[in-house]
């Protein structure tokens, strides 16, 4: 076998192996789909989404988880997407090179790294204790907003970070301030980008129980949250619930739910690939 | 400095109040390091107003530093200190009190390679002007079709004006560029190396334009092509390791070169 065949072997293996190593992703999803669709279909209904949890599993319904979910994400995005993004872009762009910034970079990286369980104990000791919100959907909220700060912070200044320096020296030559270069011509740039991290890290967080069990989620909440500072349940709180009780009822319910996070996420990622080609197709 | 321009003109005339509107850029005694690195080893000059004058030497001579000093683009680097004095229009502009987004409204600059923003061609001209919040648009059109016909890229692009910049060929977006940095009406041009990522034809396309601008533009331009800075430039500034070696009329620097240095440069026996 001369090098050229030799060459070409490699290349073929490769490229099975690498679609093989596809397919096995792809596979693994769609058994876990179909296993977890095969129970619950049954109870995805209009009436399982609108009722209250119950002790009757035929009767138990995820209306308040779903509105605990939506609600505290919906807070977790407004506390966490401002801070996140500002931070990335002072660290990017106005932070001069130091030894101050160059410890905030690695602890902001290992940040992303640490167990969510000791974001909760951190909330609890802050928001829900110190702060006195107790175990309300903003200490909540506030404890994942720390959670998923640095993935948007990280991913933002990926995202700045892959804007071409010629385009900002350029609006610097044309006589716009750093300001005016960052809100024309970085963020436009880099508004994909950032999305991406931004969504990723809200996939991330809609599925966090441990840190939420910490700071006060509950299973059972006979009502939606009204208030900030109202007790509220979540949906993966929910399903962790349900799934450790005997009845088989509540292991369909589980199920049901499951599809019903599954939806959510998927509805959240497609939002952000769509708004993402939107904003490529306009710039190019 | 002993070259002939300096002869001409030394320093304590130029700092006459009388002849400071007869300079557009005076430089004394620039002194650039980037750390440790001495990239500017004290340099003077003078340039008029209404020539071209081209920088040549071998790569990292720190012509282009030079460059960059006269609309501050070298504030971004790391590291960056200067000494000396540098006076555009008769103002030092290293001044603590200049504000650079003025300064780059005076001195436009178009890069190496073509940089136009990922926006449509109208929206890359008027950006300096929106920058500067004039909201005029009728200001703001007439300045765009003003700057395209004078960039030559009128005839191309008045019919897509709303189409991506990216979608115009290299010689083109080069050309936007120059348009874009003419909208904002400075006195003087600053081009690092404008045609080295170019064609022939689009280079000659600029020269052309480079020679015509000069009527009502200061333009000093940065080039690898020894060709280039004899056709289009009136003077001619040789560096060589951080100092200005040779500076004088271009006819001068090709036909009578004063320095050895110079001469083997531009007979291609170095660099």
């Amino acid at each position: 076998m001369n090098n050229l065949q030799k060459n070409k072997l490699i290349d073929t293996t490769f490229k099975t192996v690498g679609l093989l190593f596809t397919l096995l992703g792809i596979l693994i999803l769609i058994i876990l789909l179909y296993n977890i669709i095969r129970v619950g279909y049954t109870r995805i209904n209009w009436e399982f989404l609108t009722s209250l949890p119950s002790r009757k599993p035929e009767r138990a319904g995820i209306y308040t988880a779903i509105i605990g979910t939506l609600d505290l994400m919906l807070l977790t995005i407004i506390f966490a997407i401002p801070v996140g993004i500002g931070a990335g872009l002072y660290l990017e762009e106005y932070a001069k090179k130091s030894r101050l910034s160059t410890l905030l970079e690695i602890n902001i990286a290992n940040l992303a790294g640490v167990p969510s369980i000791i974001y909760g104990l951190l909330g609890l000791g802050i928001f829900v204790r110190f702060f006195g919100f107790g175990g309300s959907i903003l200490s909540g909220a506030l404890t994942l907003s720390l959670l998923i700060l640095p993935i948007i912070i990280v991913a933002t200044r990926e995202a700045i970070k892959a804007v071409p320096p010629s385009l900002k020296e350029a609006s610097f030559a044309l006589g716009a301030s750093k300001w005016q270069t960052l809100q024309k011509v970085v963020l436009p740039s880099s508004f994909g980008g950032i999305l991406t991290g931004v969504i990723l890290s809200l996939s991330r967080a809609i599925g966090e129980t441990a840190p939420l069990i910490v700071v006060g989620a509950m299973a059972y909440v006979p009502f939606v949250p009204h208030s900030l500072f109202d007790t509220f349940s979540i949906l993966p709180m929910q399903i962790f619930t349900w799934t450790t009780r005997p009845q088989e009822g509540f292991a369909i319910a589980a199920a049901a739910a499951i599809i019903i996070i599954l939806v959510i996420t998927f509805v959240m990622n497609g939002v952000a690939v769509y708004l993402r080609n939107k904003w490529q197709n306009k710039l190019s | 400095m002993e070259t002939t321009i300096e002869q001409t003109l030394p320093m304590d005339k130029i700092v006459d109040k009388s002849l400071k509107k007869t300079h557009t850029i005076e430089v004394n005694d620039a002194k650039v390091w980037y750390g440790d690195f001495m990239a500017i080893k004290g340099i003077d000059m003078v340039i008029k107003p209404n020539t071209v004058t081209s920088f040549i030497g071998p790569s990292g001579c720190g012509k282009s530093t030079f460059l960059r000093l006269f609309n501050r683009m070298n504030d971004y680097v790391d590291g960056f200190k200067m000494e000396g004095k540098i006076k555009v229009n008769g103002r030092n502009i290293y001044k603590d009190k200049v504000h650079v987004e003025e300064l780059r409204k005076e001195i436009g600059m178009v890069f190496q390679k073509p940089n136009p923003f990922p926006k449509s061609i109208f929206e890359n001209v008027a950006y300096g002007l929106k920058i500067q919040g004039i909201k005029d648009k009728k200001l703001i059109n007439d300045r765009v079709e003003k700057a395209l016909k004078q960039a030559d890229l009128w005839e191309d692009v008045k019919d897509n004006l709303k189409k991506s910049a990216l979608t115009l060929s290299g010689g083109q977006q080069q050309r936007l560029c120059i348009a874009r940095t003419l909208a904002v009406e400075p006195s003087i041009i600053l081009m690092d190396e404008p045609t080295s990522a170019l064609d022939p034809i689009s280079t000659s396309k600029i020269e052309d334009l480079i020679f015509e601008l000069k009527e009502k533009y200061t333009i000093i331009i940065v080039t690898h092509n020894m060709q280039q800075a004899s056709r289009i430039s009136d003077y001619t500034a040789f560096f060589y390791l951080g100092n200005l070696i040779e500076f004088d009329k271009t006819k001068n620097i090709f036909t009578n070169p004063q320095k050895q240095q110079t001469e083997n440069y531009i007979t291609g026996r170095f660099g």
